[in-house]
């Protein structure tokens, strides 16, 4: 510690840093100074407001508030002189005189004022009585609010959704949401940093009744890549209620679904018991799931597994190894995955596996690996502190990576530009400088264009580009057709605009490139993803604080999924399945013969299905009859399956076309390790039982691999794991036992006492020759076709609210009750030509079906076209998307379909 | 069970909920958006400019509606939150919600501070009430500076003094509600005078910087803002921080009893000016800010038309000294709150230290001075220090404006020696109003404490009353007579300081509510009101709820048996 102030604490010469504050440097020295307003978390500034924490310093006319006073040297602080001492308790009389005692139970507030022992106040009283009691997750109560503001820090620099804010002046003030609008009808995402903030339950979780939880369990947020920490409250094997832990991705935040998505698992829709299929009922989307008893019936854990395996050995036996596929899941472990990957190779005897980074980031890491020799992300999205620049493109983090959006907007907060790419306006947009609307499907005209300017006006990095990459000069001559004169028309986006943008990328210390699957999703979306690599190459925005590669991961493991080897062409670590000296290595390392033919991937094993080449499938936590394009397809392809074991929680799409269906424990239910977008491996564990006799994934994985006869024999994850290092150098020198201990740890890690680095390739790349390979990538335009029956054109993706395919978050009361219905999202001008008004309903229809549904009126949206979320099984979108497919990343086109809209 | 032809395959809860038909909260309402565009065409969308573009919208249609706020949220890319919270925040906004209806296109407000209530504000209030229709919304208001000619009233933006029901109704009748013209010094009487040859010998260095710092700390003028904090010194701490840094002129004279800035602004624009440019020349200023308050409408129409002239006559640029108007919040003459309004927020004053000479506007150094003490910077710069020196007595330095009020016979400014004392202030105001038997006065407004006849032979300055618990403050001095009722007068103070406390920090957002609630009361609990205010005094962050028990402080002391 860097000491430079020396001043008398109570009595005692006491030394502190110069940004220490006078609580700060009290509490490293035990006394204890009461504070309200002031909440010693990262990110929390001192407000100084309550004027609960004031200290006596010796020749100052007043007293000073030690949360936001900085000693200084010679000082004299008495933190218990009486004038101290009696202002800390009329203050917290005059706050206690007009609250309601009985909502302050268990609050920081009631146990300071009992640390206190506060008196009952002397004051005349005058309550407020008003509350807010409109949202499904957050109830605001004024009589407890003691104007402490820390819910607005909360929500406006922490979180920065804006939403909160202090009204009207003096005795009159009061929190207000937006412009003093009930909470449910204002802005609100509902991330809850505020309920997590406030000292007096003011705010407050609506969905529990303040109980006392016996056991607070430490584990990971099941949803996006993102990897919250959380900490999970449990009374009688129930969770009660979620909040933010202190993870190195999220820092305590959460968003609404980590904090209320949560009680999914208490669903009555939860499997608990093996199913069978009943005899000769037609399989399709003809299940309630609330009732699977009308197409199955309840079978042991032995029959059905018996079934199930016997299932796979038969299809083996009459079609040959080669017919059988596994679809593994990201929402399950490492070591769950690994298993899968392991089970389907070595008991299936192909390497037909895949799981759903298919459809999100194959794309991307196939360029990644290309170019860079490594799919993963270069810097960690928390790195946004040091950028003087930050891109985000074709993603839309404030929905599907909220925590990380906090981060790119503090960091605009603090005087970051952030750039936002994408045919669709966004929350973002508000913090940004500069919002590019381009046209849907042209990102490589555009992003070709930035860097045609900046080779035009030599703003590369030239030193760099010599000591770094190769292929430059091919780069540059082919980026010679893309002048942003040309560009301009193809993709919307004036050339000035775009001169602007290059020069700004350029020139900036440091940038970073996020991208999502507004980027990947596209049959050019291998292009696209190297159009961005080949920017950060020229610039040198690679390897250094602030800068880097990022495609933002979408699932909770989709990272630790693909590391672990849960896709067709490669084996764990992306050694490639052809590569001998790696199928030898693995060979070896589970004593059987390995197939070196790269698997079929997810679509492709669809059309394997349809062409009678596939006939058997396992599949574990996937649901491809909601997620894979031209569903119709997709849904007669599962139909078709002669036997399909579907593992589970719940009775989903997916599973209603099962022969076997397998009850799985959920996520907070089971331990293991998951790794996140910034490649951080983290402990989960579990906080309660599964409820009935449903068993882990890599249980169940265990039991019906040793019915294929492969002996596995792990007692415990613990052995997995160990395996797993074994198989994989990337997770050296991170085992199990520091996992438990430090809850996470980046990967690579050097040394076992180290943290892991969470910036690569400062010193060059995991290629042949170290370096970065500039790949040209050419305008194609989309695959579907834009004419006069079908005009608009179709883009989906996720919201806030839902996940994925819904099936978790449909079963969770919160985010079903704020998003209940299927929408469309339309642009005004567009409804008005249509004649549809919001809220109607409206028909869609594309070259492959034909959906109805809502229409949400947003002009974030451009005109001629319109997005769907995919999570709605009554209207799913993936009934009108294309299955056309990128020729690197097998990524089907779910970005851009061509559709024809009309009134219902 | 039933036989389902349609079977319900929705995941989760089968109860049929409605989804939303748009984007989460409120929308942009296109028509209020082309209002806006249209309001604010060719004008910067800074955030910092959020107040002036309300009073716009205000001006234009006598409100604030939700679809316009949005509208505007939306241009400066605020989020409803901000915008919302300082609309509200400010008194002269009036922000009205889609179920709400909007308050009738003028607004008469009646002064209620303490000269005005003296005068009879209370009856006045009541009586127009009776007389008025849907048209017009009379409400009482804070001290609009007419004290010298209470009662005051606003007829819209026509402040004006000695107002009865009667000229008040015809005011409204007339649609007399305009600013009243000023008859002040002009550019040329000014230079005619002798104006502005100081400020061109310091362009021209003939004059150096240094040189006026010596003589400014000579004359020992000290901040007439209230605190007395010695200018040279100040200047010096400016002038010393790296640029850019920012002068922004305190005219937000808000203290009840107080208006000695309006006096001189509107009589002496051109002399302050001076002063504004050679104090911003000497820090190196790289802009100045004017921070008005809003009540001085008529100031603000001269002050325009007069900056215009110095940028036409290029003595500045266009740009370098901006005109900002306050919104009624007595608070903003507090500095740092005056710098969160210049910046466009709720005005809540900032913890010191750091001080707003190290990190002021916009966290650049920045020199706050009362309008008072950059009047007398050209006359001690052009007739010398001592001259200015040796107009004080009992050992105060230099002249001094009193805005005196109440019950004597010729209120208004006196311009006395420093160290005058109460009793010779009075005289000079020509002594008491016939009936009228001096009982007891306010040294320094309302924040200044009351002291009774027997310490009225006390020097008026800084610090000479400490050890009386008062403080001469903006020299506001308020005659009381025995006419009039110790404990409705702390009341009245009592009640402006619960009305313009920002609600920033307990001590003084509850204490000011619950110091009302106690001295209503029939007794007073006088040990717990001395506990109160001493915590008051101890732990609010500003000024404001520092001095806010004072003048009760002063009651229990000096007129145990009122109270």
């Amino acid at each position: 510690m860097a000491t430079n102030v020396s001043f008398n604490l109570n009595g005692k010469q006491v030394d502190a840093n110069h940004d220490e504050t006078i609580w700060q440097v009290a509490k490293r020295e035990n006394i204890d100074i009461p504070h309200l307003c002031f909440n010693d978390a990262n990110g929390y500034r001192a407000d100084g407001n309550c004027r609960v924490c004031m200290v006596d310093i010796e020749g100052e006319r007043t007293l000073a508030p030690s949360c936001c006073r900085y000693p200084s040297n010679k000082m004299v602080i008495n933190t218990d002189s009486k004038r101290a001492v009696s202002a800390r308790n009329m203050v917290m009389e005059l706050l206690g005189t007009d609250l309601n005692g009985k909502r302050l139970n268990n609050s920081n507030f009631a146990n300071i004022a009992s640390s206190m022992h506060s008196k009952p106040s002397r004051f005349p009283k005058s309550p407020r009585t008003n509350s807010d009691m409109t949202h499904p997750a957050i109830r605001m109560e004024h009589n407890a609010c003691i104007h402490c503001n820390l819910c607005i820090r909360a929500c406006r620099e922490v979180q920065v959704n804006d939403v909160i804010g202090l009204s009207s002046r003096g005795h009159n003030e009061y929190i207000t949401f937006d412009f003093d609008d009930p909470l449910a009808e204002s802005t609100c995402v509902a991330c809850g940093e505020c309920i997590q903030a406030c000292p007096t339950n003011a705010l407050s979780n609506a969905t529990n009744n303040n109980t006392d939880a016996d056991k607070t369990t430490r584990s990971v947020c099941p949803y996006c890549g993102v990897g919250c920490q959380v900490n999970i409250h449990t009374k009688d094997n129930k969770i009660l209620s979620v909040d933010g832990a202190k993870g190195p991705a999220n820092d305590s935040r959460l968003c609404v679904k980590g904090r209320f998505g949560f009680d999914y698992i208490t669903s009555t829709q939860r499997l608990t018991e093996p199913l069978i299929r009943l005899p000769n009922i037609m399989k399709g989307i003809n299940i309630d799931p609330a009732n699977p008893l009308t197409h199955f019936r309840k079978a042991s854990w032995e029959e059905a597994l018996n079934v199930a395996t016997k299932g796979f050995l038969a299809c083996k036996e009459s079609n040959g190894t080669s017919s059988l596929a596994g679809f593994g899941s990201a929402k399950c472990s490492n070591e769950e995955a690994y298993l899968f990957q392991k089970l389907i190779r070595t008991g299936f005897g192909n390497n037909n596996v895949d799981h759903c980074t298919r459809l999100c980031h194959a794309s991307s890491v196939a360029a990644l690996m290309q170019t860079i020799g490594s799919g993963a992300v270069t810097a960690p999205f928390t790195t946004v502190k040091d950028s003087d620049v930050i891109i985000v493109i074709g993603a839309n983090p404030s929905e599907n990576h909220p925590v990380a959006a906090s981060f790119f907007k503090q960091a605009a907060k603090n005087g970051c530009e952030l750039i936002i790419m994408d045919p669709r306006a966004q929350a973002l947009k508000n913090h940004a400088s500069h919002m590019l609307q381009f046209t849907p499907g042209t990102d490589v005209a555009l992003l070709n264009a930035i860097m045609h300017v900046i080779v035009d006006e030599k703003l590369y990095d030239e030193s760099y580009i010599q000591s770094h990459t190769t292929g430059f000069e091919q780069q540059a001559e082919h980026l010679k057709q893309f002048s942003p004169e040309q560009m301009q028309s193809i993709c919307g986006i004036a050339a000035d605009v775009i001169k602007t943008i290059a020069r700004k990328y350029a020139q900036a210390k440091s940038a970073i490139i996020f991208w999502g699957m507004g980027i990947s999703q596209h049959t050019h979306g291998t292009d696209n993803a190297r159009c961005l690599i080949s920017l950060a190459l020229m610039c040198g925005h690679i390897g250094k604080p602030g800068s880097g590669l990022h495609p933002l991961r979408g699932q909770n493991n989709v990272q630790g999924a693909s590391d672990a080897g849960l896709i067709p062409m490669f084996f764990p670590d992306y050694k490639k399945t052809d590569d001998l000296k790696a199928r030898t290595f693995f060979e070896q390392l589970w004593s059987c013969e390995l197939q070196s033919e790269p698997g079929l991937t997810v679509v492709e094993i669809i059309d394997a299905i349809h062409n009678q080449t596939i006939k058997s499938m396992y599949i574990m936590g996937e649901n491809p009859a909601m997620s894979d394009p031209n569903l119709n397809h997709a849904r007669d392809a599962l139909a078709k399956l002669e036997h399909l074991v579907v593992q589970d929680i719940f009775l989903t799409e997916t599973a209603m076309f099962a022969d076997v269906v397998l009850p799985a424990a959920a996520w907070p239910e089971k331990n293991g390790t998951v790794t996140n977008t910034n490649r951080q491996v983290q402990r989960g564990r579990a906080a309660v039982k599964a409820p009935g006799n449903a068993k882990a994934d890599w249980e169940i994985i265990q039991r019906i691999a040793n019915r294929l006869e492969l002996n596995w024999s792990y007692t415990d994850l613990k052995d997995v794991y160990a395996e797993m290092q074994l198989a994989m150098p990337s997770l050296s020198n991170i085992n199990w036992n520091r996992l438990n201990n430090e809850h996470a740890v980046t990967y690579p890690c050097s040394s076992p006492d180290k943290p892991g680095q969470e910036i690569v390739f400062a010193d060059g790349f995991p290629t042949a020759n170290s370096r970065g390979q500039f790949v040209p990538a050419n305008f194609t335009p989309p695959n579907d076709m834009l004419d006069e029956q079908y005009p608009f054109i179709l883009t989906t993706g996720r919201q806030l609210e839902h996940w994925h395919t819904g099936s978790i978050t449909r079963r969770s009361h919160v985010l079903d009750t704020l998003e209940p219905e299927a929408f469309v999202q339309l642009n005004s001008n567009d409804a008005k030509r249509l004649d549809i008004k919001a809220g109607e309903l409206a028909k869609i229809t594309s070259r492959r079906g034909t959906i109805k549904l809502k229409v949400r009126l947003d002009d974030n949206i451009q005109q001629n076209l319109v997005f769907i979320p995919f999570a709605f099984v009554e209207s799913a979108a993936n009934i009108l998307t294309s299955a056309a497919l990128d020729p690197d990343g097998k990524i089907p086109e779910f970005k851009y379909s061509t559709v024809s809209i009309e009134k219902a | 069970m039933a036989q389902n032809n349609k079977i319900n395959v929705r995941p989760g809860s089968k109860k049929k909920r409605k989804g939303r038909s748009f984007n989460k909260g409120r929308q942009l309402d296109p028509v209020a958006q082309a209002d806006i565009q249209t309001l604010l065409e060719g004008k910067p969308r800074q955030k910092n400019l959020l107040i002036e573009y309300l009073h716009l919208i205000q001006d234009k249609w006598s409100y604030i509606s939700a679809s316009h706020l949005m509208a505007l949220a939306n241009e400066l890319k605020l989020s409803q939150s901000e915008v919302y919270e300082v609309a509200t925040f400010y008194h002269h906004f009036d922000v009205i919600k889609e179920n709400q209806k909007p308050p009738p296109p003028l607004t008469v407000r009646i002064c209620d501070s303490l000269s005005c209530n003296m005068a009879g504000s209370d009856e006045l209030l009541k009586e127009l009430s009776l007389h008025i229709k849907n048209d017009v919304r009379v409400l009482p208001a804070p001290c609009m500076g007419l004290c010298n000619k209470a009662p005051a009233a606003a007829v819209g933006k026509n402040y004006s003094g000695n107002v009865t029901v009667s000229s008040l109704l015809t005011s409204i009748k007339d649609k007399a509600i305009k600013p009243l013209p000023t008859n002040h010094q002009t550019y040329e009487q000014y230079v005619d005078d002798g104006g502005y040859q100081t400020l061109q010998a310091l362009y021209n260095n003939k004059l150096k910087a240094n040189d006026v710092l010596d003589r400014i700390e000579e004359s020992g003028l000290k901040g007439l803002g209230g605190a007395g904090f010695p200018t040279a010194s100040k200047l010096r701490i400016v002038r010393d921080q790296t640029s850019p840094k920012y002068l922004c002129v305190n005219a937000d004279e808000g203290e009840p009893g107080t208006f000695k800035d309006r006096y001189y602004l509107s009589n002496k624009p051109h002399q302050i000016l001076e002063g504004i440019l050679i104090a911003a020349h000497v820090v190196s200023a790289s802009k100045i800010y004017i921070y008005l308050r809003d009540e001085y409408t008529a100031i603000y129409e001269l002050l325009t038309l007069e900056i215009q002239g110095l940028v036409e006559r290029q003595l500045i640029n266009k740009g370098y000294l901006t005109l900002r108007r306050g919104a009624g919040a007595y608070i903003c003459g507090e500095e740092s709150a005056m710098i969160e309004s210049i910046e466009g927020k709720r005005g809540i004053p900032r913890h010191r230290p750091p001080y707003v000479s190290e990190r002021g506007l916009f966290d650049r150094p920045t020199l706050i001075q009362n309008v008072e003490t950059l009047y007398w910077l050209p006359s001690i710069l052009k007739k010398g220090a001592q001259w200015f020196k040796q107009q004080g007595k009992n050992g105060a330095d230099g002249p001094r404006s009193f805005s005196l009020s109440g019950r004597v016979n010729n209120p208004g400014v006196i311009v006395a020696p420093a160290g005058s004392s109460a009793e010779e202030l009075i005289q000079l105001a020509g002594g008491m109003i016939e009936g009228h038997t001096f009982k007891a006065y306010l040294p320094g407004g309302a924040s200044g404490g009351i002291l009774p006849t027997s310490l009225s032979h006390l020097p008026l300055d800084f610090g000479s009353l400490t050890d009386y618990g008062c403080f001469v403050g903006s020299h506001a001095v308020i005659i009381l007579s025995e006419q009039d009722n110790i404990k409705d007068t702390a009341f009245n103070l009592l009640n402006f300081f619960n009305n313009e406390s920002c609600g920033q920090c307990t001590p003084c957002r509850i204490g000011c509510e619950k110091a009302s609630q106690l001295i209503a009361k029939e007794h007073w609990n006088k040990p717990l009101l001395n506990e109160l205010a001493s915590v008051m005094t101890d732990a609010s962050i500003c000024g404001l709820g520092q001095a806010a028990p004072n003048p009760i402080l002063s009651a229990i002391k000096y007129f145990e048996d009122e109270v």
